[in-house]
């Protein structure tokens, strides 16, 4: 009986690179998730198109028409007569910000009051419209000290601009580029895992199901945890060769190496694996046909990937949605993923994710074994 | 089969509600040299902020070690009239916005010299829900439609009732419009259970017409249950099916559809692959009919771009479905 769980691990290997499909996906997977989705994940807006509405038609507000359409974010390839027409424009998409001067804007703010400039968003899109704002404020705000700083008038008020400024500086750390893509990176080395070590083992055990050769399994004296684990093993073995193939993708093409022990990383993709494949046995064990057991994974896969804060921060989420993120096993592997990578966080100050990591899997195993029967 | 009915339901109740981009409650710690006046004020302005959970003040040589255990997102530290702002800049897009929140709580004290009105078309209050119950609904729809079409003729060569059915008199768009029909109507009746819950229970407005909207829901359906069986008649197995379904479809749909990443932004060839999912169009013309209001005039081009891709979907599928078995 020693030698039964290789056997039953030759018979894995041997059926998945006979597969015409499976091989491929395997390589192919990491390959595009690490290569061109990273090229996706750009969260700062560029390209805002923006419509200046100039009743002004003084210095700054010409100056500060220069300054948006100067601008890496801003374009400015529509125009119009009045607001209303603008309004037309940006129902039909394509303008997605109204910047408003009003009339005699530079003599009012020389003598400290009038009416103010507004700045209409498109908003279906909460963080595009927000963003827009936020940068149009920006660079009104820098148009108006430049014309206070050549002019010299302390009329503009402007030194209190840029004296508040300068009294607060900020350091941004751990990723001083401020490049979005080093922080998906990991995460979506975690969509590999995730995808590989869930739909894989499922379709592998319902196969033998629906073929009935789970049956001749059940009438050997082969035991409940050796045929798990020999169905296992060669996916967690997997995980690890596509998390290493993925980080060294991730080192050539885009240059970013964990700044931590990478050995703390291979420890979280271990132990995740672990999870999920216990998690996916069970649903197989669970299921009667292929489809029910895709429909029932499906569910509670598309629900790790959207919040378990690999897209949106946790933090953002409600409180009870929060806590249910807890029984989510990515939402740990993510944490330590993202902060070995970028702050070359230690062991020792992810005690608990690491430990979470560890009860879930033991959770799922435990659950496995128990839904598995050799008997009908 | 249940699961298909109460699937989309639940999906479409937790991403509504919880899935948001707002940065709502950012942990900060500070570092204070020395109790003055200023700092007392800027201190009680920071714990007074909604968005912004003070947890507590900290000594200089601990700011690396709470910034990389994830403890805190930013820390301020205040010494003689200087305010230092150090930020966990790891999630970039996040940190932009609490160094502009900080900031501005900081600077409250000054008078801003240059007023700026602003307003919010469409979305005064900001919510991400409008931004996020479309693009659910194109995922849900397309995944669960072609998820449930899949199998069904790849089922019949698996078993091998293909043959009978290839040498009966059916005409095969007979074949494939029946297996489509029991699907259809458990999708319709998904559409209304969603439709009703993200106007009642989410808040989304349906400020278009309320046909138009349907028009392109049903027309959505039958597209994705045409893609689920194009999927079916191409793959030699039903495992090669359903991974394509669930597995290898959700990451371009999640990713490329708008959803999540606005497609404005995507590099040029990235762009021209996301013409080709379906979700994108559909979520684009959502957002106008039930946020914009707009007319069917306003989503001709999405709607004809679906309708060509339903058509081609089904011409495929009859195609391949023809052809004779090896």
């Amino acid at each position: 009986m020693r030698s039964i769980l290789p056997i039953l691990m030759r018979k894995e290997i041997t059926q998945f690179r006979r597969n015409k499909v499976l091989p491929r996906l395997v390589v192919m997977m990491p390959i595009m998730l690490v290569l061109i989705m990273p090229l996706v994940t750009q969260m700062d807006i560029k390209n805002i198109s923006v419509v200046v509405l100039d009743d002004d038609r003084s210095l700054l507000s010409t100056r500060i028409e220069s300054h948006l359409a100067n601008s890496d974010y801003f374009r400015t390839p529509e125009s119009a007569y009045d607001y209303n027409q603008a309004v037309e424009l940006m129902d039909q998409g394509r303008v997605d910000l109204i910047v408003s001067i009003p009339a005699h804007f530079e003599r009012d703010i020389r003598n400290g009051h009038g009416q103010p400039i507004s700045l209409t968003a498109n908003a279906v899109n909460a963080t595009k419209g927000g963003q827009g704002i936020q940068y149009a404020t920006q660079t009104i705000i820098s148009a108006v000290t430049e014309i206070a700083a050549e002019s010299g008038l302390s009329s503009y008020s402007a030194s209190d601009l840029t004296g508040a400024a300068s009294l607060i500086t900020i350091q941004n750390r751990y990723n001083p580029t401020g490049n979005y893509r080093h922080f998906m990176l990991p995460a979506l080395m975690i969509i590999v895992l995730l995808l590989v070590c869930t739909f894989l083992p499922l379709l592998n055990i319902m196969t033998e199901k629906e073929h009935g050769t789970i049956e001749q399994i059940n009438v050997t004296p082969v035991s409940r945890w050796e045929f798990i684990l020999a169905k296992l093993i060669p996916y967690w073995l997997l995980a690890l060769l596509m998390i290493g193939l993925a980080m060294l993708l991730a080192w050539a093409v885009y240059g970013l190496v964990p700044a931590g022990n990478p050995l703390n990383i291979f420890l979280g993709a271990f132990l995740f694996s672990l999870c999920m494949s216990g998690f996916s046995v069970t649903i197989a064990n669970i299921s009667n046909t292929m489809q029910q057991a895709i429909f029932v994974l499906f569910f509670f896969v598309i629900q790790f990937m959207l919040l378990s804060g690999l897209f949106t921060p946790i933090s953002s989420m409600p409180t009870w949605a929060q806590w249910l993120t807890y029984a989510f096993p990515p939402r740990y592997v993510i944490n330590i993923f993202r902060s070995v990578y970028l702050k070359g966080t230690l062991l020792t100050e992810l005690w608990f994710d690491y430990t979470m990591l560890t009860v879930l899997a033991a959770f799922f195993y435990t659950l496995a074994t128990f839904t598995y029967k050799k008997q009908n | 089969m249940m699961i298909v009915l109460i699937m989309p339901v639940i999906l479409l109740m937790l991403f509504g509600f919880a899935i948001s981009t707002e940065i709502n409650d950012i942990p900060i710690a500070v570092v204070v040299d020395e109790y003055t006046p200023e700092v007392r004020h800027d201190l009680t302005a920071l714990e007074n902020n909604p968005y912004i959970t003070l947890t507590g003040v900290i000594e200089e040589r601990d700011v690396d070690r709470v910034l990389r255990s994830g403890k805190v997102s930013a820390v301020v530290m205040m010494r003689d009239g200087q305010r230092n702002v150090v930020l966990d800049a790891a999630n970039s897009s996040m940190s932009v916005s609490a160094g502009s929140y900080i900031t501005s709580i900081l600077r409250s004290g000054t008078t801003m010299p240059l007023a700026v009105t602003t307003y919010m078309r469409h979305n005064p209050q900001l919510k991400s829900a409008y931004n996020f119950v479309p693009g659910v609904m194109g995922l849900i729809f397309i995944l669960i439609c072609a998820m449930m079409t899949c199998v069904s003729v790849v089922r019949e060569k698996e078993t091998g009732t293909m043959e009978v059915l290839l040498v009966s008199p059916i005409k095969p768009m007979y074949i494939v419009l029946a297996k489509m029909v029991p699907y259809f109507i458990l999708s319709l009746i998904n559409l209304a259970t969603i439709l009703l819950l993200s106007h009642f229970v989410l808040d989304m407005p349906i400020s278009g017409n309320l046909s138009t909207l349907l028009t392109l829901c049903v027309l959505y359906i039958i597209l994705s249950l045409m893609l689920g069986l194009f999927v079916s008649t191409m793959a030699q197995s039903q495992v090669v099916a359903l991974l394509i379904c669930a597995m290898v479809m959700m990451i371009p749909i999640i990713m490329l559809s708008g959803m999540m990443f606005p497609v404005e932004n995507l590099p040029p060839v990235l762009k021209q692959i996301s013409y080709i999912v379906p979700a994108r169009w559909f979520i684009e013309a959502v957002r106008k009919v039930m946020v914009e209001g707009l007319a069917m005039s306003g989503i001709i081009k999405e709607f004809s771009i679906l309708c060509v891709m339903t058509i081609a979907l089904f011409a495929g599928s009859i195609k391949k479905f023809n052809d004779r078995l090896e």
